[in-house]
């Protein structure tokens, strides 16, 4: 390629982000990164529980009081969703990465199933957790 | 640290709304990226009014219209209109083709009962800009040339050609297609982000292309140089390249498989 002027004006860098038409595909690693950043703070809720198992009634009695409430529940809720939806996006990933499902129809099926499915899941297992209880 | 937003000078402002041709019936709405170097000012987005009934149906033939009919100064490559070139990629309707293989119809079938009227066009995306819908491609050729796109051989030459049986030519189907358009790479977040230092699915899929080349004995340096944390690894299997190729290849397996002769040549 024949060398060219560089020009004098700062160039623009073209719209991005900004512009870009969503994919199943894009928007499905994107959600396993944030779920897989929000899950450090899904270890802090299992930790805290551990720690006050081992503390003693009292901090336990708190702890279960809080994880028992409403809020505690809607935190709990959203962090099996959170666990569940990074689960099968790792398996999603486990699969691309040994040349599996990649074509088309495949990798746009197992990207809204992760989604469809972390739904599922999470629905099963609270269900399961108040039936059982 | 990846910047999401656009910087100052890059930031994009409502242009100039052109009039609607005199006569026409059937208008359809073009909103067009422009940036003048010349100018000093900000990037801007034109409308333009195009009569169906006189032009073509590919989105090329719009672009073509409006230079010939409305605004001489809108400025684009293109070349051969059939998809072989490369010259016209550019973002249509927030996804990546080329102008001469996307109907005007086409691009719009995803907006159907939407708000949008307008066809919106801007240069592939997070590139530097010469002018309008025209990006600097420097470092994506660059990146090319640098997975060295040619038959690397250590046996002496034979009499004839290099032979091939059919199934090893075979293995080259959906890699040697590859127009170098970039529609690909200028697709890829991870590339958005680190494209200096990530090689992008273009130049990965070439990469690939050459190493499963029964003819090719570079192997082993060619998967040395790529054995690096950017260069092939910030590939996060996103797979916007393999959803906007025009040519229909898949770079995001090309990827895959170079990962796993990453992984066969330790085990």
């Amino acid at each position: 390629m024949a060398p060219t002027a560089r020009p004098t004006v700062a160039q623009p860098l073209s719209p991005h982000l900004q512009i870009y038409r969503w994919t199943w595909t894009m928007a499905m690693s994107v959600f396993h990164r944030i779920t897989g950043t929000a899950l450090y703070g899904g270890s802090a809720l299992v930790a805290i529980w551990l720690v006050a198992l081992a503390s003693g009634p009292a901090a336990y009695g708190w702890v279960a009081w809080f994880f028992g409430s409403i809020l505690g529940r809607l935190v709990l809720f959203a962090y099996t969703w959170i666990l569940m939806h990074h689960m099968l996006g790792g398996l999603r990933h486990f699969l691309w990465d040994f040349g599996l499902g990649l074509d088309r129809e495949r990798r746009m099926w197992l990207s809204r199933g992760t989604l469809i499915g972390s739904v599922a899941l999470t629905v099963i297992i609270w269900a399961l957790a108040l039936t059982l209880r | 640290m990846a910047q999401f937003t656009l910087p100052k000078n890059s930031q994009i402002h409502e242009g100039k709304a052109w009039p609607a041709p005199e006569g026409a019936k059937r208008l359809q709405e073009f909103r067009v990226y422009r940036w003048n170097p010349d100018d000093g000012a900000n990037p801007r987005i034109d409308t333009y009014q195009v009569d169906r009934d006189d032009c073509g149906p590919m989105v090329l033939d719009a672009l073509l219209w409006i230079k010939n009919r409305i605004d001489s100064t809108l400025v684009f490559r293109r070349s051969c209109r059939e998809g072989i070139c490369g010259s016209c990629a550019m973002n249509i309707e927030g996804q990546n083709a080329l102008a001469c293989t996307m109907g005007i119809d086409e691009c719009k079938a995803h907006a159907s009962g939407k708000k949008h009227p307008a066809v919106r066009i801007y240069p592939l995306p997070h590139m530097p800009v010469l002018k309008d819908l025209v990006p600097d491609l420097t470092t994506f050729f660059a990146q090319h040339a640098s997975i060295e796109p040619w038959l690397q051989t250590e046996t002496p030459s034979p009499e004839t050609e290099w032979k091939q049986t059919p199934e090893d030519r075979a293995r080259l189907d959906g890699l040697y297609e590859c127009i170098l358009c970039a529609c690909c790479t200028t697709s890829c977040p991870s590339y958005w982000w680190n494209g200096d230092r990530f090689l992008g699915p273009a130049a990965l899929l070439q990469a690939y292309r050459w190493l499963i080349d029964s003819r090719d004995e570079g192997t082993g340096e060619r998967l040395d140089g790529l054995h690096d944390p950017f260069r092939l690894y910030r590939c996060h299997t996103i797979m916007n390249c393999a959803n906007t190729c025009p040519k229909n290849l898949n770079p995001a397996k090309a990827i895959a498989e170079i990962k796993k002769m990453m992984i066969a040549r330790e085990v």
